[in-house]
């Protein structure tokens, strides 16, 4: 019923349905795995993949969950990758290019090859996100690299030993925190709600019975 | 792009677009809504629930395979364990490293705690990560606690604990300043207005979102925290054994190393289950949106030692989980779609239902169309609707999808998809343990002292279903609360000798019970080697 390609794990030949996802296929070939497999749903980058087709001299990388399977595909999955985490207060940060000069001074470094960006499992615009970063435009970098997922396949790539994913997370700290607006109705309802301004209503409906409960939720207003 | 065999149900989708677009589909009373359930949820299918014949819960029905799993035999013996070898003599052991263990961390560090998180497989590899659509909290103008909770209460059946679901909804606020505190972008307008809408059963915009990956945006904002705070975190190691102390108090856990098996010991003077959910025990053989560590482990280890469950047979089945194609099969559509516009289309191109009808409704109706009704589309591998996507970008304008939910877009479009021109087919997932462990407010169990829970594991916070964005809520605000809680308790605890009594105990009721079982439990992962489907 199905149609099967061979395929390359770790060098050593399988035959596999072909229309599996790499992640699918390594089980179907017998793995149980531990490493390399998280949310089996492209959210976590627990599986980061490199992949070459035999004859084709581009080296590609994927996650191993959200990629199918080709005719002779060599495949080696990159469960780990050493990426370089600084630590620091998130209450006592600069929130300019300085911090990033202290905590990763090597992004100063990029040669500008754009290894990164070819590599994202994610379509990343990896290269100008760290171009923001290095001239501290922490808001433009946060949202160029909202959808990284750290996989680590681009700082595999990266010859200036750059851990892209770690140096966006710290932007996007310092954005939520510091740099976007902040919000003036949820403070106010922290504050009711610390000042004891509901405590009544919600102790009431605790006391209602059910019928009165029911009556109240079916009735209830929605907003348009 | 569809293949021939959609293109007829396609043409007629496409072609009432318009028309359903205008069209308000009414809601159903809350008689229809009984009824429907009652034929068509699989919470209601008698013949998949069995009865538990030993532990705490005895005489109550849970699905088959959690039975299976809470009344099969430890993974270890006692004296496989030597509990004078002590590898980790922590104050606050929290077991799992998803939302709620890591927000439980913080907390318990922030008071001071020597804390330790012990986690199967990495940090963040949990339900958190993949959540997409948002949180709740009522933090506008129109809205208070006081409506968040009659939501929540009717949404759950009217079954919730009381005292956790006021809880859950006058921290909600507080939980969002927490994490905004910690750097987690929230869509916000210009002024810092929070962009809210609306979820199923919430009669208030309340759902807070940073796009679609608003657990994601939470998860990774939390580990980094984790780390940065230098908190010790012990990866690739399961716990499969809690430890309790020869008062009968939770004292610590057999840890498992998940690659080279050796067993470990961590003593503790508070512990805190934080485990999760239980889609990869696919009840009912249903797919699951869940992660793959999701296994019910922290109801096993609790109900072991006598810690009592509340409403375990209750299951969230998402409404939308991916339909097609297959290599997606069971991943999760956001609610958020259907709050940004798109409707639930039959295969005739109706409007057969309200799209933000609760989760427990919406499911049942799906699957009354595509298997009572006859109104399905047969997608090779199973029946579906369609979830006309296009419409949000006719009603929120161009660009309102690669903006509000890039990865839904990203996940179809890999498979030649464009959601924002072609709709999509789903069908019913599991998606969410609305039971686990029974908890006071405090977040401690209410029958084993200084053992706490938090998150997807608890049971009793949202009653028998769950509403959408409570999820992460609940997981920041109990989370917080246990790791507070926990670290409070723990300066008063001076833990006795450690004791593993609790197997042979347990392993002599199943005995006494007559259960023959092979099964060992917790399960820790799935197997999938050799199946097509994982």
């Amino acid at each position: 019923m199905e149609n099967m390609v061979n395929i390359f794990l770790f060098g050593k030949k399988y035959s596999v349905p072909d229309n599996l996802t790499i992640m699918n296929a390594m089980e179907y070939a017998g793995y149980q795995l531990v490493r390399g497999c998280g949310c089996r749903n492209g959210f976590c980058g627990a599986c980061a993949t490199i992949y070459r087709i035999k004859g084709d001299r581009e080296l590609k990388a994927c996650l191993a969950c959200q990629t199918k399977v080709e005719d002779n595909m060599y495949i080696a999955t990159l469960p780990f990758f050493p990426l370089v985490k600084q630590v620091y207060d998130i209450e006592k940060i600069q929130t300019n290019e300085a911090v990033m000069m202290q905590l990763y001074p090597e992004i100063y470094a990029c040669i500008g090859c754009n290894a990164c960006t070819k590599a994202c499992t994610q379509e990343l615009n990896v290269m100008q996100y760290i171009a923001y970063a290095q001239r501290g435009d922490f808001e433009k970098c946060a949202e160029e690299s909202f959808d990284c997922v750290m996989c680590g396949v681009c700082s595999s790539r990266c010859p200036a030993g750059i851990s892209h994913p770690q140096v966006a997370m710290l932007a996007r700290r310092i954005n939520g925190k510091y740099l976007a607006p902040g919000c003036g109705h949820l403070d106010t309802r922290v504050k009711e709600i610390k000042d004891g301004t509901f405590k009544e209503l919600i102790e009431a409906l605790m006391q209602k019975p059910l019928d009165e409960m029911k009556e109240l939720y079916n009735n209830r207003e929605i907003e348009k | 792009m569809y293949s021939e065999r959609f293109q007829k149900s396609l043409a007629a989708v496409e072609a009432a677009r318009e028309k359903n677009i205008a069209l308000e589909p009414a809601r159903m009373t809350a008689q229809q809504k009984e009824d429907l359930l009652a034929e068509f949820h699989p919470d209601y299918k008698k013949d998949e629930f069995r009865e538990l014949k030993i532990g705490p819960n005895k005489g109550e029905k849970v699905p088959t395979e959690l039975a299976e799993t809470l009344q099969a035999h430890s993974r270890i013996k006692a004296s496989d364990v030597d509990l004078n070898s002590i590898d980790y003599d922590v104050d606050v052991l929290v077991i799992g490293g998803g939302g709620a263990g890591t927000s439980a961390a913080i907390e318990a560090h922030e008071a001071g705690a020597n804390v330790m998180i012990v986690t199967k497989l990495r940090m963040g590899d949990a339900n958190t990560m993949m959540a997409e659509g948002g949180i709740q909290a009522a933090d506008k103008e129109n809205d208070s606690p006081a409506i968040h909770f009659v939501d929540a209460f009717g949404g759950g059946h009217f079954a919730a604990k009381k005292e956790l679901l006021a809880k859950l909804v006058c921290d909600a606020p507080e939980a969002i300043q927490w994490l905004s505190g910690l750097g987690v972008e929230f869509d916000k307008d210009a002024d810092g207005r929070m962009v809210t809408t609306h979820g199923g059963g919430t009669s208030r915009k309340r759902m807070h979102a940073a796009k679609d990956y608003s657990g994601a945006e939470i998860m990774r904002t939390l580990r980094d925290e984790v780390l940065n705070r230098g908190i010790n975190v012990v990866d690739f190691t399961s716990a499969i054994e809690l430890i309790l102390d020869e008062n009968g108090n939770a004292a610590g856990a057999v840890l498992m190393n998940m690659e080279t098996g050796e067993l470990l010991v961590a003593r503790a003077k508070t512990v805190i289950i934080a485990t999760g959910g239980a889609g990869r025990m696919h009840y009912q053989g249903f797919p699951t949106s869940n992660h793959y560590g999701a296994t019910a482990d922290g109801l096993v280890l609790g109900y072991r030692v006598g810690a009592k469950l509340l409403y375990a047979e209750t299951l969230q089945y998402h409404p939308t989980g991916a339909a097609y194609p297959e290599q997606i099969f069971g991943a999760l559509v956001t609610e958020k779609v259907r709050s940004l516009g798109a409707k639930l289309i039959n295969a005739n191109g109706e409007a057969f239902m309200h799209p933000l009808e609760t989760r427990d409704v919406s499911a049942a109706s799906i699957i009354r169309e595509c298997n009572a009704r006859g109104n399905g589309v047969d997608t090779g591998s199973g029946l579906a609707v369609w979830l006309d996507t296009p419409m949000i970008e006719a009603i929120g304008g161009e660009g309102t999808i690669e903006k509000r939910i890039p990865a839904m877009m990203r996940m179809f479009g890999k498979y030649g998809i464009d959601i924002r021109k072609e709709p999509i087919l789903i069908y019913p997932t599991l998606h969410y343990q609305n039971g686990g462990l029974d908890i006071d407010v405090n977040g401690m169990t209410t029958n084993v002292k200084n053992l706490f829970v938090a998150g997807e594991a608890v049971g009793g916070i949202h009653g028998r279903n769950r509403l959408m964005g409570n999820s992460l809520l609940d997981i920041i605000v109990f989370g917080r609360n246990a790791g507070q809680n926990a670290a409070a308790t723990a300066k008063d605890v001076t833990v006795g000798a450690l004791t593993l009594d609790h197997i042979a105990k347990f392993e002599s009721e199943i005995a006494e019970a007559g259960i023959e079982t092979d099964v060992v439990s917790p399960k820790l992962l799935p197997d999938y080697t050799r199946k097509v489907n994982g």
